[in-house]
């Protein structure tokens, strides 16, 4: 044995193993890839399947049976409707408020030179560079000093406020591409400042707009450090899983999520097949 | 009632001399810096105009001013018969190429031709019939459905042209419109464009830092520097007779010679030499002036009745002409000789030379301070 494995052309054996690692290297990253992204979509992955779990006891936590229960009834646990329904309540509004501000901002910001223009821009920066624990507190520090009753307003408020600053940016970088003589342009073609913002100013920036808003929704939906400072008794999605948590996981909380993952995905795809349909093919 | 007609004719046939465009002692200040400096300035009706010079000379501002997107710090603009000064743009009969054109990258090439009519309320099919012909005069027939992107530079360039036309205005503003072509296309434009005014008949300002362009489009330019109009004339006129050292430079090659004005019609050189010019030249001038000649119109020979001796220190042939420096007692001095003969002229450098020009080809402008320093 031993001779006929000494017998073995060595120069093969080595342009063996030479190509072995050649086409390692070749598919190191895409490896590499492929273990990123598992990393990344495995805790996705464990929520969706578990929203299908049928868990023994209060926390879901193990694997018990198959069920399509909780999709039946995703609501069927106390509190969470409200919950949900209070989260999307104040992302659409406070979403919607902070794109229309933060562009407005935005357009100020890049488009006039005036009196205070370099400080707004450090405060527009502020919210997110500070913590948001500082943040939350110092707003429930102010909504107790004007004795403000903490709920839905002062919710609502807190996540304008940090939602403005998020259109800011992204509004002003969509806005900096853009060849300032285009209004120019359409003034100089007779239209009034209104007709010149909403036929060539808006039409540009809206991607950027939509974008900042989709962006601001899903910051809000998420957030809990700031909301959990100034809800009062109220309580958003966020809060009712931490709140839960301590005495019960009920599988509902993996649909809801799912269901939040689900529609993440529909907009993104709806936003590819929007985006090829719209690419110029006259010109291939 | 007779005389109120009298008085309305009056002004009618008035306004249709008086220039299309007036601007009286404008000025335009940023913050410290004062972009334009008490310009007045009329442009006839269906001229091709130009506002010429270096980048910072205030053409640009001045151009923006007359479009409307500067309010001027003093003075007052006159389109016709209208002072505009106060007016927006967009309630102004005057539209504008922009340097980047400007094309509105979401709107299609028809609805960026469309937008200025659409805003005055035309729809339908007059709008389109409009539209179309635009096109069709600036050569882009049947590109109506395509995106400013899918075209080149030359042909936004057009479509540019076509959005401010369509209008009809009283006055169409250029701001070196075809500064981001290259050579080719550009050359093949200037035509173009002066064929497109001779059509049109409508007055165009242009405004650009190229004499070349400014020479081969325009009837009239005035030659701008440090916010100020240094001389307003035909390209002829300008060349020909530029009344300061700055037009003279600035428009084509030219020899200056310092000296000083000795009685009717002569310049004494700093060497002592005694030049002829023309007496309207000097235009009771006395002192300190300067001499111009233009160097094609310097002959390598005796014969003129103005004369220097010199060496020559240089030679370059270009092809269509030898260019010399020769060496004189008041300095060098460029001389253009056109290669009409087969091959290269004879001259060659550290030959002793005698140039002649000229009494009528010899302008003065004031004396050169800023060399003086």
């Amino acid at each position: 044995m031993s001779i006929a494995a000494e017998q073995l052309p060595a120069p093969r054996r080595f342009d063996l193993s030479a190509r072995a690692v050649a086409a390692a290297r070749h598919h190191l990253l895409t490896l590499f890839a492929i273990l990123a992204l598992v990393y990344l979509l495995l805790p996705i992955a464990v929520v969706v399947a578990f929203s299908f779990n049928d868990p023994v006891g209060r926390f879901n936590f193990t694997w018990g049976s198959f069920t399509l229960d909780n999709w039946a009834n995703p609501f069927g646990f106390p509190d969470l409707r409200g919950a949900v329904v209070l989260s999307l309540e104040i992302a659409a509004l406070s979403s919607i408020a902070a794109t229309i501000l933060g562009t407005l901002i935005a357009l100020a910001l890049v488009r006039y030179h005036f009196r205070g223009r370099g400080a707004t821009n450090l405060l527009i920066f502020l919210p997110m560079a500070s913590p948001e624990i500082v943040m939350g507190s110092s707003l429930l520090t102010l909504f107790l000093n004007y004795s403000i009753p903490l709920g839905f307003a002062t919710i609502l408020i807190a996540h304008i406020m940090f939602n403005i600053s998020y259109v800011v940016v992204t509004v002003r970088a969509r806005l900096a591409g853009h060849d300032r003589h285009l209004e120019e342009a359409a003034m100089d073609l007779f239209a009034t400042p209104w007709a010149t913002f909403y036929r060539v100013t808006l039409p540009l920036i809206a991607p950027g707009v939509l974008a900042a808003g989709l962006l601001a929704f899903a910051l809000s939906v998420d957030d809990f450090v700031i909301t959990y400072l100034v809800s009062g008794s109220d309580q958003t999605f966020p809060l009712f899983v931490w709140g839960a948590a301590r005495v019960a996981v009920p599988p509902q909380i993996n649909v809801i999520g799912t269901m939040v993952f689900a529609a993440a995905l529909v907009l993104m795809f709806l936003n590819i097949a929007f985006q090829w349909r719209r690419s110029p093919k006259g010109a291939a | 009632m007779a005389v109120e007609e009298r008085s309305e004719t009056g002004r009618v046939t008035r306004g249709r001399e008086v220039a299309d465009i007036r601007l009286e002692r404008v000025t335009k200040r940023f913050d410290d810096v004062v972009a334009v400096d008490d310009v007045s300035l009329a442009i006839e009706r269906g001229s091709f105009f130009a506002l010429l010079g270096p980048s910072g000379c205030g053409k640009t501002t001045t151009l923006r001013m007359i479009g409307g997107f500067e309010e001027p710090t003093g003075g007052a603009i006159f389109l016709g018969d209208a002072d505009v000064t106060g007016l927006p743009p967009y309630k102004r009969d005057v539209n504008t190429v922009f340097q980047s054109y400007a094309l509105f990258p979401h709107l299609s090439i028809f609805e960026n031709v469309a937008f200025g009519l659409r805003r005055r309320g035309q729809r339908g099919d007059p709008l389109k019939r409009r539209v179309e012909e635009m096109l069709e005069l600036v050569a882009l027939p049947g590109l109506g459905k395509r995106k400013p992107g899918q075209l080149s530079g030359g042909q936004q360039q057009r479509v540019a042209l076509a959005r401010a036309l369509v209008n009809s205005p009283q006055v169409l503003l250029l701001d070196e419109p075809l500064g981001a072509l290259d050579l080719k296309l550009r050359k093949q434009m200037q035509l173009e464009l002066k064929r497109i005014q001779n059509d049109v008949g409508i007055t165009f300002v242009h405004v650009t830092h190229d004499q070349e362009e400014a020479m081969t489009m325009a009837d009239q330019i005035a030659v701008m520097n440090a916010g100020r109009i240094e001389q307003l004339g035909s390209p002829d006129e300008l060349y020909e007779r530029p009344r300061t050292a700055f037009v003279a430079s600035f428009l084509g090659a030219s020899n200056l010679l310092r000296g000083r004005a000795a009685g009717e019609g002569v310049v004494r050189l700093e060497d002592g030499t005694e030049v002829r010019v023309p007496a309207a030249a000097l235009a009771g001038r006395t002192g300190p002036v300067a001499v111009g000649i233009r160097p094609e119109k310097i002959r390598l020979a005796a014969g003129e009745s103005n004369m220097l001796e010199g060496v020559i220190a240089e030679r370059s042939y270009i092809g269509v002409s030898t260019q010399y420096i020769a060496q004189t007692g008041t300095g060098s001095i460029t001389v253009y000789a056109q290669n009409t003969d087969h091959g290269p002229s004879g001259l060659a450098a550290g030959d002793r030379v005698t140039l002649s020009w000229s009494p009528e080809s010899t302008f003065v402008v004031d004396a050169l301070e800023e060399e003086r320093r």
